[in-house]
């Protein structure tokens, strides 16, 4: 979870998602079995099950933020992506998320691979490395780049495993995973279109949505 | 002399309901005896909805009983869970109907080896048969039936109560709608065993034990009983809560006496904790339960795996456990909740910070309590029970 705090939209319940979990939340069909995997406080969880109707299921590696799930009536449990997905069995969801996470975990590729097994699509929100703005801070400023997708300094974030959108399509031609659908978010969290592949994603995308299936 | 206090009183003269199982339908149990008659206790509190639909079956610890909000022999304590259980608490009695069933080889109204055996006049003794967390889950069953109640809202408990729930849960998954078992584990580890065999060769050493026929001949091993609560108490506690409580304090006086007496506080505590006990609680009720949790092993029941036990199960689960808990440490929760996202059921699962050890079940714990409503207010929310204004 970042600590994005740009303006989001509301929703048929009342409470207000972030701008990019709605986008990840209009890839979820109604009714569908889904994971949220690093779930946070549980609001896109709780959106998908009120707005959606589907049968949702949460991760979260803070207690805080599973306890804080519960309490809503959500079926979280604590756990932490790199070590714990490998319980699930294949298939076992229609969707599995990984919003804004993926840069946190020790071994992305292999998340990867887990959340592409577990579920019959896997939906990935990352921020992008390669955006002008970050370009521009490390080349011109000399500073790793603070920005609204990366708010944290560089001690202090979670961030691990960056990476450009590029690297995300190219390490999932690697793997052997269809990118059927891609979002391409502006500055305000708006989708452009643009092919994920080509270098004005990659400039001017601040963060990116990917659907994504096996083979 | 110690007098057996509680244990001569007619069990039939507790407040609550009976159940009485006939020849006609015996209890067939794991050790293949089919037991009958005999008679099943329960108390209920709160009211049964028309669609008999917000049923809790709460499941009692290896030395609670089916009084949950009262204590019929100590009128000025209240019951075991009065903090989780009454009205506007979250086993909500003005919302739900709780039900709490006195396991098979308990001394609170069921049948157990303190009652008379009609074969024989007597108490049954060691004559009773060894029963398991299998078998008194099929005894509450029986209740359950003769309520009317197909599906049970929820089956709740702690401990020796989590056990019950998790038997439930894998017997019975059509019945369960959502299942909470709370400080508990899917097996007695080597450790819990060692305790539970050190409280029961205590109870066993006590020369007034008599084999185990003591009421047979008016004798009644308090203190080997007494010494089997006080090592078991001491599980249940955490070390820093001890240390809390009493650390190295002495019980009124200033200098230790170099003696044998209960110089420490915490000494003085524990004799307590025993001599209490045996007023309410029988020695041989206490070696059945405590061989009943030791020969619990879920996994073992399904060919060894425990994801077996929940293959398929439509239950809404919620596991807590408690940080300081070192008898049923969170490793068993996190072990169930492994099992059951093995077979993609539907779990949620807490660990609370508290230092209230393994005993925290019963003690008051906000985030215990925010859990619970929010984890039954979503079932409820699923299931379609009406809102009840708080």
């Amino acid at each position: 979870m970042t600590d994005d705090t740009r303006p989001s939209a509301p929703t048929p319940t009342g409470a207000p998602i972030r701008a990019d979990l709605q986008l990840v939340a209009d890839m979820v069909t109604p009714e569908s079995r889904v994971l949220d995997v690093g779930c946070g406080d549980g609001s896109l969880l709780d959106y998908l099950v009120h707005a959606k109707q589907v049968d949702g299921r949460g991760m979260e590696i803070s207690q805080a933020g599973v306890n804080a799930c519960v309490r809503q009536g959500l079926s979280v449990i604590q756990g932490d992506a790199d070590t714990d997905l490998v319980n699930y069995p294949d298939g076992a969801f229609d969707f599995v998320i990984l919003s804004q996470t993926l840069q946190a975990t020790r071994d992305p590729k292999g998340v990867l691979v887990e959340l592409c097994r577990i579920g019959r699509r896997a939906i990935v929100s990352i921020p992008n490395f390669g955006y002008w703005r970050v370009r521009a801070q490390l080349l011109f400023g000399g500073r790793m780049p603070v920005t609204d997708c990366l708010p944290l300094p560089w001690h202090a974030t979670d961030s691990i495993h960056l990476c450009t959108i590029h690297d995300f399509v190219t390490l999932c031609a690697e793997l052997g995973l269809a990118v059927e659908r891609s979002l391409i978010l502006d500055h305000v969290g708006r989708p452009r279109r643009f092919d994920p592949g080509g270098r004005a994603a990659n400039l001017l995308g601040e963060q990116a949505v990917f659907l994504l299936r096996n083979g | 002399m110690h007098q057996n206090g509680h244990l001569r009183i007619d069990s039939s003269r507790l407040p609550g309901h009976r159940l009485d199982v006939g020849e006609d339908a015996p209890l067939r149990l794991d050790c293949g005896i089919d037991f009958a008659p005999f008679t099943i206790a329960y108390q209920t509190y709160g009211k049964l909805n028309a669609d008999r639909s917000n049923a809790i079956l709460v499941c009692h610890a290896l030395t609670g009983d089916q009084f949950l909000l009262e204590s019929p022999l100590a009128p000025d304590r209240p019951g075991w869970w009065h903090q989780i259980a009454g009205p506007g608490k979250p086993l909500d009695t003005d919302r739900y109907f709780l039900i709490c069933v006195n396991v098979l080889g308990g001394c609170m109204g069921t049948t157990g080896p303190r009652e008379m055996d009609p074969r024989t006049g007597k108490p049954y003794g060691l004559g009773y048969p060894v029963i398991t967390i299998a078998d008194m889950v099929r005894a509450q069953a029986r209740v359950v039936d003769h309520l009317g109640i197909d599906q049970l809202f929820c089956v709740i408990g702690g401990s020796m109560g989590g056990m019950q729930t998790l038997e439930w849960a894998a017997s019975y998954p059509e019945r369960v709608f959502a299942a909470v078992p709370i400080a508990t584990t899917a097996r007695h580890s080597a450790q819990n065993i060692a305790f539970h065999e050190s409280g029961r060769q205590a109870i066993m050493a006590d020369p007034d034990w008599c084999g185990g026929d003591y009421l047979n001949q008016d004798r009644h091993p308090h203190r080997g009983l007494a010494v089997a609560r006080m090592v078991a108490h001491v599980t249940y506690l955490s070390e820093p809560s001890l240390h809390r409580k009493f650390g190295r304090r002495l019980q009124d006086r200033a200098t230790v006496t170099y003696g044998f007496e209960a110089d420490f506080q915490v000494e003085s505590y524990l004799r307590h904790q025993g001599s209490t006990f045996v007023d309410r609680f029988d020695a041989n009720s206490y070696l059945y339960i405590t061989r009943a949790m030791d020969y619990f092993d879920l996994a073992a029941e399904h060919g060894g795996v425990l994801a077996n036990a929940f293959r398929g199960t439509p239950t809404r689960f919620c596991l807590v456990s408690f940080t300081s808990d070192w008898l049923y440490p969170t490793a068993e929760s996190r072990t169930v909740v492994q099992a059951l996202n093995a077979v993609a059921a539907r779990v949620s699962f807490v660990e609370i910070e508290t230092d209230g050890g393994h005993d925290a079940f019963l003690l008051d714990e906000p985030e215990l309590k925010a859990t619970l409503n929010g984890f039954l207010d979503g079932c409820a929310a699923a299931r379609g029970l009406a809102e009840t204004p708080r």
